[in-house]
């Protein structure tokens, strides 16, 4: 029976790509298939957009191909990668410049049409209300400051453009395991209604696509069993033609792929296991079983798929206010009496100035920073150190930026024992998310799929 | 007699949009029974009751004894337009395992 084997790649604009290698050298794998978009990136992208129009894609592309290429191509590897972020078109113009600089030659493919920020207008005339999909909430209450609008797309554009021969593919916003779905589907010749087989697919995208977190990292388990983290290996799937796989990693690498590695990464962010929607199927993930047969080595099977969605997913970005923050630390003995003795300080001087925050958080690293009301009390009153965090949102950077000021005179004049940079750091955008589904028609009919050689 | 759910379980989380997406982990068949009585959504919605703003989702995925509780409003809004620390919420895996059980 046929079978393929994919690497997983990136988890996330900014993950290495460092163990893609030993997956390229030593495992034997015929395709790469990375994911460098989370939900927070393309407001990233969308920044540098801002700034020049010939950006919009991660910027990690060229240079993690610069690496990957001499040892994937004399092995035939292919890739398909999200990285066209919010401009696909001008990713591929840029690797296709750096492709013929290196006198490589290869064939880019690019998917289009996953924007639709262009649209919205057309998308309500149509009748399609991009009401918020959680709250209900209307779109006019963001409309006017919205950044970047993208649907979630599936494989099958990708799969057009691995058939027209595609050795790299680059996509904008696609489902994250559709990046995995199209090299099963295009190797292993399914159709688009096998839901049961598109299922195992998904599923094997969805366990490959956070690179080390299927292989113990960011591992709620035993952690400390986790050998040699430096140099994990990302995990590895075989599919078979009748869905079936097996998941691994490349010799000689860390971590470790075993049934409780994978069931932590199975379930991650898919919300109801039994309906994980995704653009291609419907997959139920209760029907399925992951059995270890050996060291590192996890057969997933059985998981069952319904047709896929009428509707796609939208996810949309607005401006939503700016962040000021600052922090400072306090020794021990009273670290955290002196840093809630510095918060008072600077929330009068806030009122003070007339600093306008429409939240404030309050925050003592060391103490409750992470777990908030939940952490134990215990020991506060004895802690080696405290930093003491706050952070405002307000309307604009100048104001944002006010609080920040409002710290450096801490370290003469309030209490004692300050160690830790009075810090006042950069003001940051923050960005709401906007959740909205729309008849994936409309937004079909405008995906479009072009491959270029170089 | 009381246990921490850290001694009994594993657990992770991630985020979408304004949710927070727990997942906790059985180490056998037992533990799974008892974890799938004694953790009921009204329970995890009160031990997060201080930093979330809405209701609990409860999944049950026997196959690899685990649930899944899915917690709206949890985030300060989402990722991208929190002010906390733990904007992605990949802690709250650990602030769940704080909860304490009938065993």
């Amino acid at each position: 029976m046929k079978s393929v084997r994919i690497a997983g790649g990136l988890g996330f604009y900014g993950d290495s790509w460092r163990p893609i290698k030993a997956s390229i050298e030593r495992g034997n794998v015929q395709y790469v298939a990375s994911d460098h978009l989370a939900e927070l990136t393309l407001a990233i992208l969308q920044k540098d957009r801002q700034r020049d129009p010939n950006l919009g894609y991660t910027r990690d592309l060229v240079p993690m191909l610069a690496e990957l290429l001499p040892i994937a191509i004399p092995r035939g590897v292919k890739f398909v990668l999200n990285a066209g972020g919010l401009n696909p078109m001008a990713a591929r113009e840029m690797l296709l410049g750096a492709l013929k600089k290196f006198g490589l030659k290869l064939k880019v493919g690019v998917v289009l049409g996953d924007s639709v920020q262009e649209r919205l207008d057309e998308l309500q005339a149509a009748g399609v209300s991009l009401a918020h999909m959680d709250t209900g909430e209307d779109i006019s209450t963001v409309r006017d400051r919205l950044v970047f609008a993208s649907a979630y797309l599936g494989a099958r554009p990708l799969v057009e453009a691995l058939d027209a021969g595609a050795d790299i593919v680059l996509t904008g916003r696609v489902a994250d395991a559709a990046l995995f779905l199209a090299p099963m589907v295009h190797e292993l010749g399914w159709r688009w209604d096998e839901w049961d087989k598109l299922a195992q697919g998904i599923v094997v995208g969805h366990l490959l696509e956070c690179s080390g977190q299927a292989v113990g990292g960011n591992f709620g388990g035993d952690w400390r069993s986790m050998p040699d983290l430096a140099h994990i290996g990302y995990p590895i799937a075989e599919v078979w033609e009748d869905g079936d796989a097996v998941i691994s990693k490349a010799p000689g690498t860390g971590g470790r792929v075993n049934f409780d590695t994978l069931r932590e990464q199975l379930l991650y962010e898919v919300h109801d296991p039994r309906h994980y929607m995704t653009p291609d199927v419907v997959v139920d993930m209760t029907t399925l079983r992951m059995e270890e047969f050996g060291p590192d080595q996890v057969r997933v099977t059985g998981a069952t798929g319904r047709p896929a969605p009428d509707m796609l997913k939208i996810v949309a970005g607005y401006e939503d206010g700016v962040m000021g923050q600052a922090m400072i630390g306090y020794a021990w003995p009273d670290a955290l009496a002196k840093a809630r003795a510095a918060a008072q300080i600077i929330q009068q001087q806030m009122v003070e100035i007339g600093l306008k925050s429409e939240e404030t958080v309050i925050e003592y690293l060391g103490y409750n920073s992470i777990h908030g009301p939940l952490a134990d009390p215990a020991h506060i009153d004895d802690l080696n150190e405290v930093y003491l965090r706050i952070a405002v949102r307000c309307a604009d950077k100048k104001e944002a930026a006010k609080l920040g000021r409002l710290f450096p005179p801490l370290a003469l004049s309030g209490p004692p024992f300050i160690g830790g940079a009075g810090g006042m750091m950069e003001p940051r955008g923050l960005l709401g998310i906007w959740l909205t589904l729309a008849p994936r028609a409309l937004i079909e009919e405008y995906v479009r799929v072009s491959v270029e050689a170089t | 007699m009381k246990k921490q759910l850290v001694e009994l379980a594993h657990a992770r989380s991630g985020d979408k949009g304004d949710k927070a997406d727990l997942s906790l982990f059985a180490p056998d068949q037992e533990t799974y029974a008892l974890l799938a009585r004694e953790v009921t959504a009204e329970r995890v919605r009160a031990h997060f009751a201080g930093i979330m703003t809405g209701e609990v989702e409860r999944f049950e995925v026997p196959n690899v004894l685990a649930l899944k509780f899915v917690l709206h409003g949890a985030l300060n809004g989402g990722a991208s337009r929190s002010l906390r620390s733990d904007a992605l919420g990949k802690s709250l895996s650990s602030a769940l395992l704080r909860m304490e059980i009938e065993v």
